[in-house]
């Protein structure tokens, strides 16, 4: 039978980023796809020779644009490691807090993106609306809705004031009641299961082979989570993986779906467990935290915000050449990082992998960005041969494709 | 059906889901980073938030006095704020006016003199 | 410190092999440029959220025999690497020849260190 090429995006309905694949198809079956990449590369890994360490956090952030968050976490989290700095388990739950609902933000997007690629504009609509309330919860406790920049090395910039908690957890729960009410029709409705179930299976031992992470994973069986590594405060939350075991497209939505639930009951159960001994003075290593007259202040209270924090903040041992000029209260990170670090953090997308190679000056010498979805399109890649052409967006949208993590 | 007759009827009775927008704006919360500013009477041009700022947007010179910042390029992350020794530099929560070309934020202050200089 | 076991360039297949029938999933490759010293590329692996690394170090200009046969997800990982290092692999499953990311023509390696990164003041 006669193939043609059809080439799939980098623009298409469905995809929020440029990917392009090369759907060889013969009559309405795909025989194969080749990916092409490079539309949104922006070398953000060869910044890190020109911007100091400090710096990098802010442009990791940058690499994804929905789960800003993580990236800095997890970029954090490795410099900390090789600088030997234990972070103030206040700001490890922080973190945690934050993270979590970037996770159901992310999905909450997902979930709305993929109704829409079947065509499901008004559940679009509902998911996104439920969305808006966990961006207010950013707006108003990180000072941004997406690039939150909280993290900095040693801690958090921006503490959550009693009031703000109890207003999280009000929030966090309308917010269920409203998922919850959308239970029914994304994962029982009747079009809904017509376009997913049995749609680009991944065989329990194709997704462990090929590699595939997060959602993919756990949706074809497997019970991993980098989440179980127990990175910032989730060691002490007690934390079970979510498994479904179909493999298709239906299982990976339903992943998201009840990771969305469960992240929010995390959320809850860290401000509950955030420890209170600290107060919100003692928080974070860096500085920073949130009261006005540091923000807005003087000199003096600056100063006393910076000696009071200096009190409790670990400093790198044993520290390397220290050239913070005399009175200046910018160098808040003392000494360089000098070693290497392998960090994992669970992304909304799967598992991120930093690895970060520093020589002891102020630039990192290598920043190794493995974001999930890179991870992801082998898999992809595996699933489609086979199915129908009609079937492809949906098939593409179930890894949550984002293209400019992928490229950075 | 019943559920469909339910969600109707429910529909009906509640409020609207969005905003009336011109009439009903939406407003930012205390603490969003919205918009940067220099009180450059405070500003001792210490080049700190230049060196620090992630996207390089803020140019110091210390000799002119002068102050810039590229508002286009500034990423708002607040990190010039945090690093401010003398606390001149705010962000407030509205965000920039709509603009139609890029715009940069320029200021002109005193240059601090040398110790030396200011007790002659 | 990270713990990396020392791996020669004529392991690289058979102990890719070895990993993949133990049960270990790839993670990635990160390929780190050490100026003079030629390249280094480590191999990540994982298992039951366990991790090894193997550091394969190589002067510049090496083949590197590439093990997409056996694990075929890291045809992504190594045509980027040729992308943005010039390292070249032999036998890729899918071999994009350099134009992973880049257009066909062009012919620069955007990773290497040409030129020393210029140092703020």
């Amino acid at each position: 039978m006669a193939r043609t090429i059809l080439p799939f995006g980098p623009q298409h309905p469905v995809l929020p980023e440029p990917l392009h694949l090369k759907l060889t198809i013969e009559d309405e079956t795909v025989v194969e796809a080749l990916p092409t990449l490079g539309y949104v590369h922006r070398g953000l890994e060869k910044l890190c020779e020109v911007r100091d360490f400090n710096q990098m956090i802010q442009i990791v952030e940058r690499v994804c644009g929905i789960c800003s968050c993580l990236h800095a976490l997890c970029y954090c989290e490795g410099v900390e490691q090789i600088m030997g700095v234990e972070v103030p388990r206040r700001a490890k739950y922080l973190r945690t807090i934050w993270g979590e609902l970037h996770r159901v933000h992310s999905h909450l997007l997902w979930l709305g993106l993929f109704a829409d690629a079947f065509g499901f504009e008004s559940l679009f609509m509902q998911f996104w609306r439920v969305r808006e309330r966990i961006m207010d919860i950013m707006e108003a406790t990180c000072g941004n809705r997406v690039v939150v920049s909280v993290n900095v090395i040693g801690g958090v910039r921006r503490d959550l004031t009693p009031e703000q908690c109890a207003w999280i957890e009000q929030e966090v729960a309308i917010a269920e009641k409203e998922i919850r009410q959308l239970t029914s029709t994304i994962l029982n409705d009747y079009t809904v299961k017509k376009r997913c179930c049995g749609k680009g299976v991944l065989t329990k031992d194709q997704a462990y082979q090929l590699g595939a992470v997060g959602p993919m994973l756990r949706g074809s069986g497997w019970a991993q989570d980098a989440r179980q590594t127990g990175y910032a405060a989730f060691g002490e939350l007690g934390f079970e993986p979510i498994v479904e075991f179909d493999g298709d497209c239906y299982a990976r939505s339903a992943v998201r779906f009840r990771e969305t639930l469960q992240s929010l009951d995390l959320v809850r159960l860290a401000i509950a467990r955030m420890p209170a001994g600290e107060t919100a003075t003692n928080v974070g290593g860096a500085g920073d935290d949130d009261t006005p007259q540091v923000i807005g202040g003087k000199r003096g209270d600056i100063m006393q915000a910076y000696n009071r924090d200096k009190s409790h903040r670990v400093v790198a041992a044993p520290p390397p050449n220290l050239d913070i000029p005399a009175g200046a209260i910018a160098a808040k990170v003392k000494g360089k990082p000098q070693g290497e670090a392998v960090t994992r953090v669970e992304q909304p997308r799967g598992e991120l992998m930093y690895y970060l190679k520093a020589d002891g000056s102020k630039h990192m010498d290598r920043v190794r960005i493995r974001t999930p979805t890179f991870a992801n399109i082998p898999p992809l890649l595996a699933m489609l041969p086979g199915c129908e052409l009609a079937d492809v967006p949906v098939i593409v949208l179930s890894i949550d494709p984002c293209i400019s993590c992928t490229e950075r | 059906m019943f559920n469909m007759t339910k969600n109707v009827v429910a529909n009906l009775f509640a409020k609207s889901s969005t905003r009336l927008y011109p009439f009903a704006v939406r407003g930012h919360f205390e603490g969003f980073r919205g918009t940067l500013h220099i009180n450059i009477d405070e500003c001792i041009f210490c080049r700190t938030c230049m060196i620090k700022c992630p996207s390089q947007c803020i140019a110091v010179d210390n000799k002119a006095g002068t102050w810039t910042c590229e508002a286009m390029s500034c990423v708002y992350c607040g990190v010039c704020v945090d690093v401010c020794p003398t606390g001149c530099l705010s962000m407030s929560k509205e965000h920039r006016p709509v603009a139609t070309e890029k715009q940069t934020m320029a200021y002109q202050g005193v240059p601090k003199k040398k110790k030396k200089e200011a007790a002659e | 410190m990270l713990e990396t076991i020392p791996l020669s360039l004529d392991q690289v297949a058979a102990v890719a092999k070895e990993c993949f029938d133990d049960g270990w999933r790839q993670v990635t490759m990160s390929a780190v440029d050490c100026g003079e010293a030629g390249f280094e590329i480590l191999y990540h692996y994982d298992k039951d959220l366990v991790m090894k690394h193997y550091r394969l170090s190589i002067p510049k200009e090496t083949v590197v025999p590439s093990i997409s046969p056996v694990y075929f997800c890291a045809l992504l990982i190594e045509n980027e690497i040729r992308d943005q290092f010039g390292i070249c692999f032999s036998d890729i499953v899918l071999d994009f020849g350099g134009a992973l990311y880049l257009e066909a023509e062009v012919r620069a390696m955007p990773f290497c260190k040409v030129s020393v990164a210029e140092k703020q003041s």
